[in-house]
């Protein structure tokens, strides 16, 4: 499981797209947003907790195509399907390998981002934290769909229109955290709940989406 | 002994179906007209809210067929995945549509509705944003029906999607009621009609609900029916391909 999860990382980075993409996908969305409402500081220092949020779960959707796609073409699947290693660890180990390079760095840069829409000062310790806390369970929930879809041609559209709903609830707690963090409100409900999510995604899916990649590999 | 596994027969189940339907179809329409005609032409109109409060005898039964569309669709999808009876998951799929079309009729006629009373369209309520989530739900179940072409491996895929779906369409329901509520005042209406009401509205109102609970299965019948003939259509082809 730890070598499959190296060997994503660095096919990942070495490949390019996998650390560069989805944060200039992240940067590219928080540019565009003040173009989109103009450049009025107050309201953008409102709006920026739901457009960091928004920007990261696109970012994060980016790349899920290629989550079990790449394998599926060359037929690593098929080896890692026959190998001792349960499939439900390797979905999981796929998981935690896009979360790593492309959650993580989302975490990173988030502040930066948070700047430029004027985030409240007191915001940008949730939002870290709720990015952190928040961005493994849309690993995990896109992990699943990428395998739901990994047998249909050009499902990125699909993949799309399968995650996105599912991501409300995450999107939900994420954002009301940095939202109200930012308004100096206590937010650790919020985060709990989101950290619940989190927990229970990482917990369930994975058998989920081994359930699906095994219809695909039938 | 007849059990309900002996429908999961494809032919027993057409035998009956197409016994059914005609009787089925026929109490739908009954129930209907006279639900929707009473409700809309013999009941008064409400003080306060004029004759707009008539629309609920659509809107309310599609609402609550909507929901229950997508439970059926969970049971028949758990049927598949536990006992894989192919008629369960056609009727499954089957059953998609018409629950999208209610979910869509539920949300149209609450914003015909919402316009004069609540003067907008559309408001982030949580009660009308889990209904369009509901509706991006049935979206891509029915999306991901149609892009894989293997029908057990499209059944079994979107089974997971619905199991997977229904947990999260929960999820989602309560996490709208924390979201409007931690960002400002909780719904200003609530469409729990039926505890306050009063026996003239409610007796069309009891049509309706059954009108339309016999118009979902009449139509899911149909479509299973259909989805039935398509397979063994199918089959033909595929032999006639062989010969």
């Amino acid at each position: 499981m730890k070598g499959l999860f190296k060997r994503d990382l660095a096919l990942a980075i070495r490949a390019g797209g996998g650390f560069g993409l989805g944060l200039a996908f992240f940067l590219i969305v928080t540019i565009l947003v003040p173009f989109g409402v103009g450049p009025n500081t107050a309201t953008l220092s409102i709006i920026a907790p739901g457009v960091l949020w928004i920007g990261a779960l696109l970012a994060c959707l980016l790349s899920l195509d290629r989550v079990f796609q790449v394998d599926w073409e060359d037929g690593s699947l098929d080896l890692l399907a026959t190998s001792p290693l349960p499939l439900e660890n390797v979905a999981a180990a796929k998981a935690l390998a896009h979360w790593v390079t492309t959650g993580l760095p989302l975490v990173v840069a988030a502040p930066i981002l948070g700047l430029l829409l004027n985030l409240p000062m007191p915001g940008y310790l949730w939002l870290m934290l709720s990015l952190a806390l928040g961005t493994p369970a849309l690993s995990a929930i896109g992990t699943f769909g990428a395998a739901l879809t990994v047998g249909v041609k050009r499902g990125g559209l699909l993949l799309s229109l399968l995650v996105l709903p599912l991501y409300v609830p995450t999107l939900i707690f994420g954002a009301l955290v940095v939202t109200r963090g930012a308004a100096g409100l206590d937010a650790t409900t919020p985060l709990a709940l989101l950290a619940g999510i989190t927990l229970a995604t990482l917990a369930g899916l994975p058998f989920a989406a081994a359930a699906a990649l095994r219809v695909n590999l039938r | 002994m007849s059990s309900l596994w002996e429908y999961a027969n494809p032919r027993k189940f057409m035998t009956t179906s197409a016994a059914l339907l005609p009787w089925v179809s026929g109490i739908a329409a009954l129930c209907l007209g006279v639900g929707l005609v009473w409700g809309f032409f013999f009941t008064p109109d409400d003080f306060r809210m004029g004759s707009t409060v008539k629309i609920f005898y659509v809107h309310v039964p599609s609402a609550i067929m909507a929901v229950n569309a997508w439970v059926m669709m969970l049971v028949c999808s758990l049927i598949w995945v536990i006992r894989r009876h192919h008629v369960s998951a056609l009727a499954a799929k089957a059953a998609a549509p018409v629950g999208m079309v209610f979910t869509a009729i539920a949300l149209f006629t609450g914003a015909i509705w919402g316009q004069p009373m609540w003067g907008t369209w559309w408001e982030w309520d949580p009660r009308l944003t889990a209904f369009l989530i509901l509706f991006l739900f049935y979206l891509g179940y029915m999306a991901l029906w149609e892009a894989i072409e293997n029908p057990d491996s499209a059944a079994d895929l979107t089974s997971v999607l619905c199991l997977v779906g229904s947990v999260f369409a929960v999820i989602s329901r309560y996490a709208l009621v924390f979201w409007n509520q931690g960002l400002h005042q909780g719904a200003t209406l609530s469409l729990d009609a039926e505890q306050n009401i009063a026996d003239e509205f409610w007796y069309p109102a009891l049509f309706s609900l059954a009108g339309f609970g016999f118009l979902f299965l009449a139509l899911v019948l149909y479509r299973t029916q259909t989805e039935i003939r398509a397979r063994r259509l199918k089959a033909l082809i595929a032999q006639e391909r062989m010969a």
